[in-house]
This record gives structure tokens, sequence and C-alpha cells, in this order.
């Protein structure tokens, strides 16, 4: 990774945004590049879970503009935004519990027309997630904290996204099964995927990602290469948190 | 007890007026779930549809055309009702909503009444529907044989919608979650609206079935129905779309079976009755028979 790319693939220019009178961001800049995984970390109501869904449409900033490969994206409504390449895996992962597994998958591909592309797909998805080819006629509600998140991937990946945003893809699972949604984060970046990853779990946020913004009350305090940020002291300066056990 | 040929026609009975009813709680039902509000103006849905029967019939269409007619017009009037009145106050309250819908159905009730008349009026029916068939030594009436088949069809179609169809899937998941829904491209307006027409459709579909058995309408004609379907869908657990038909056919079997079995000087009350067993139900469930523990909606 030397080098500067020549355009970064989503860009984020200074954004404010508020809930009512509270301001959650205060002009936050940040860059993703094709093919990175980029982290975004902080503590608790630093404003991440906000900054990735005012990218996801469904909040507007006040001021400040969104870029997606040259085109803006702020003021869309969310299901505009799959449409032009950006998918959520959301916080708590938000499976459809009702829905099967295969309905949800079908659900991540709503945005696109290419019936036969879309079978193949999913197709293509089980192989990748056994489990879940296994449960496809399941309801998603009666899967694994561990399956779910392997379905709201799965989920996003459907829609063909440009970018996938994820909110801290690993909260609420066992130690083992953030080392595989991690492991599978890593290998769809080696299929081309680029990744902007909210997590609270710092250090396994900053062993997968190339690049990481810190944000604390609303401002990105610091950022730069993963690795430089991993062996400072951010860590304790902004974070209050321990190295992961 | 009664004999083998009055229960088949008592059980044929049961199924059309359940069939009826299950289709008045899903039109209602299906609207809540994506939308989280009650249309109390759904009833008004059932209004339309006789009068467009009648507008029809005086103009000499046959029967099925004024069947058609009157559906079609009931699915119009169902996302125009949308558009006008509850896509502007998107987002408001569910006692906004609410307050907002009498307010259409009242409106409504008073067109018919200034445009029309505030008198009942005969929508004529084809005279087969008084006729009853001979099955072995069973004789059941031909109207309640047609009703409980276009109400099972209608159903069964419906379904095979909801399961197959993207459509379906998207306002099944919109019914669960709707800003993930959002979040993952199901556009809002347009699953909405989709609701609003398959409302429509299901209340045009049991309004023909509705008046080919009271061959009457006035502004008023919705009431009754928009009141069945909230019970039975109350009953279903509200949003829960199995629970709507569910809750229809038992309120149907409930009431034909009161009227059955009632002693003839409590037979006044049956329908009093069948709302005191609704209650006494709703006490120990309140969720519904068939409905999962109240989720909230966000």
């Amino acid at each position: 990774m030397t080098g500067q790319p020549p355009r970064p693939l989503l860009s984020v220019d200074e954004i404010t945004v508020a809930y009512g009178p509270v301001t959650a961001l205060h002009g936050v800049s940040l860059q993703v590049s094709e093919g990175e995984i980029v982290a975004v970390l902080g503590p608790n109501g630093a404003g991440k879970t906000t900054l990735l869904r005012t990218l996801a449409g469904a909040l507007r900033p006040r001021h400040g503009q969104i870029w997606l490969d040259g085109k803006r994206l702020d003021g869309i409504v969310p299901e505009e935004a799959v449409r032009r390449g950006i998918a959520t895996v959301p916080e708590g992962r938000l499976v459809f519990p009702g829905l099967t597994v295969e309905e949800n998958l079908q659900l991540g591909a709503i945005s696109r027309r290419d019936r036969q592309a879309i079978r193949a797909e999913i197709d293509e998805l089980f192989s990748m997630f056994p489990i879940l080819g296994e449960r496809r006629a399941q309801p998603a509600g009666t899967l694994s904290g561990g399956e779910q998140q392997q379905l709201s991937i799965g989920r996003a990946l459907m829609a063909r996204p440009r970018v996938m945003l994820l909110d801290e893809p690993s909260l609420g699972l066992a130690p083992i099964i953030v080392g595989q949604i991690f492991a599978l984060l890593r290998d769809l970046r080696g299929r081309g995927a680029t990744l902007l990853l909210v997590e609270q779990n710092v250090h396994k946020a900053l062993e997968i990602a190339d690049r990481a913004y810190v944000l604390s009350v609303g401002r990105v305090v610091t950022s730069g290469p993963a690795r430089t940020l991993a062996t400072g002291e951010l860590e304790r300066m902004y974070l209050g948190m321990s190295r992961a056990r | 007890m009664v004999s083998p040929s009055e229960f088949a026609q008592q059980l044929v009975n049961a199924l059309s007026l359940g069939s009826i009813y299950a289709l008045l709680a899903l039109g209602l039902s299906m609207v809540y779930g994506v939308l989280g509000m009650l249309n109390f103006a759904f009833g008004e849905l059932v209004t339309i549809t006789a009068y467009t029967m009648l507008f029809l019939a005086n103009h000499g269409a046959p029967f099925p055309v004024m069947a058609i007619g009157g559906v079609f017009a009931a699915v119009i009037a169902s996302i125009l009702m949308e558009l006008v009145a509850f896509r502007p106050l998107r987002g408001a309250s569910f006692v906004t909503l609410l307050f907002t819908s009498f307010a259409v159905a009242e409106l409504l009730q008073n067109v018919f009444r200034q445009a029309i008349s505030s008198r009942p009026k005969g929508v004529p029916v084809p005279s087969l529907f008084d006729n009853a068939v001979r099955v072995g030594s069973v004789r059941i009436g031909v109207l309640p044989l047609i009703t409980a088949g276009v109400g099972a069809t209608a159903l069964v179609l419906l379904t095979l919608f909801m399961r197959r169809s993207r459509s379906g899937i998207a306002m099944r998941a919109a019914s669960q979650d709707f800003a993930t829904a959002r979040l993952v491209g199901v556009r809002a307006n347009r699953v909405i609206s989709l609701a609003f027409a398959i409302s429509g459709l299901l209340a045009g579909i049991a309004g023909v079935l509705w008046i080919s058995r009271t061959t009457a309408v006035q502004p008023t004609t919705g009431f009754v129905p928009i009141l069945e379907a909230f019970i039975a869908s109350v009953i279903g657990g509200l949003g829960n779309l199995r629970g709507a038909v569910a809750g229809g056919f038992f309120l149907g079997a409930l009431e034909v079976f009161l009227q059955a079995t009632l002693p003839g000087k409590i037979l006044p009350f049956a329908q009093a009755v069948a709302l005191l067993i609704v209650v006494a139900i709703l006490y120990v469930r309140p969720q519904g028979l068939f409905g999962r523990r109240v989720e909230a909606k966000v």
C-alpha cells in the first residue's frame, strides 16, 4: 500500500449532523479508497453509529458533503443509497427474524433487476457460508448470533455494494465467533470489497484495517495507518480502554 | 342434536362468513403491519365497492362486470386515500393517523349522503345466489358456497404472492422492521402504496361478497365490515397476517354457531354474546389468540 490512490471512492467532507438541538458530528471528514478496510474507532457516544447512519442515508447532514465515486450522496434516502452502492450491516445484525435465510438474502438484492445472477449469487453465498445453506428454509430468527451476523453480511453482499458499512459486527458475539467474522472481513477485502468498519473492539479492528479514524465527542481526533495507531498510546488516551485480553 | 344436513349447511355458512371476515381483517392488518396505523376508513372501501356496483348495474352491466368494477374502484380508492390523506402525515403519531382515518371515513360518508342518497339503495344480484344445491341428502346455499370458494381462492393467491414474489417478501420485511427494510433497499413509498392497494383489493373482494348477502347499500354500509375486521384482527393479533385470517374464521364460526344454538329469546343478542366472548378471550390473551407477545412498534 504505497502511494496515494488517485481519488478516494468514498469521501466525507466536513459533515455536521445533529439530532434536533444536539450535534452528534462536528465537521467530520474521512476518505475510503477502493479495496481498503477503514476502521472508525472511539468510545460510546463518539458519533460512530451516527456517521454510518448518515452515510447510509438514514440521517441528513446539516453541513458538509458526502461523495461516492464523484457523485453527491448526502441528502438521499436509504433505499437510494443502496442503489448508489452503499450497503449496511447494521448494529445488532437486524436480520428479518420471520423471513427465511434465503428470503433475507433475496431481500438484500431487492435493488437489483438481474434475477438470474441473483440466484447464482445466493448459491455462491451458500457455499461460502455452508451453515446458511443448511438453514436456507429456516426463519432467520432461529439462527445463532454468529450465524445471523453471517447472514447480515451476506444480505449486504447481495446488493453488490461499492462500499460496505459495518456497525459493530463483533457486538454480543463469543470471542471465537468474533475471530471468524473478522477472518471473513479480511477474506472479503481479498476479493476486492471496500469496507468501512465501526468497532468497539479496537484491537481486532486495527488488526484487519488498513487505516483508522478515531472519533471522540463527534470529532475526528486522530487518524492514520492502522499499524501506527495500534502501537501508539492512542488506545489509552482516546479510547480509555486497556489492550484487549 | 343437529342433523348431518343442517351441520353441513352451518359449516358452509361459517366458512363463508369467516372468509369474508378473514379478507376484511387481512386488509386492515396489511396496512397496520407495514405502517403501524389503523385505517378506520377501510370500511368505506366496502361502501365504495357497493356504490360502484350499483352505478354499473344502473348502466346495464352484468354482475361479473359489477363485481370486477367494484373491486377495481376499491383498489384505486385505497391507493388515493394513502396518497392524499396519509402520506402527508408520514411519521405522525398513531393517534394522529387514527383520527385522520376517522376524518376520512366521516368525509366519505358525507359525500355519499350529499352526492347519492342517505337512504338504502338495492343492489341487484343474480337470483341464482338464492338457490341451493343438493349434495346427496344435504342442501347448501349457492351464495355461501361461492363466498367460501372465492374467499379461499383469494387467500391462497395472496399467500402465494406474499411468499413467492419479491414484492411480497419486501412487504413482509417492511412489516417486521420498516427502517431496516429501507436500509437494504426496499422503497418506502412503493411498499406502502402496495400495502394500500392489496388492502383495497381485499376490501373490494370482501365488499362484493358482503353486498351479495345484504343486497343493499347506504352511506354507513362500511360500519359493520370495519367493526368485524377490527375485532377479527384483534383476536388474531394485530398486524399478524396469519392471525387475521384465523381470527376472521374464528369470528365467523362463532357468530354462526351462536345463531344456530342460542335460544330464541337471546338470539337478537347473538352479536353481543359474540363480543362478550371476544372480550373474555382478550382478557386472558391480550396479544390475541395467535399473536406473539406485543412487540414495540417504532
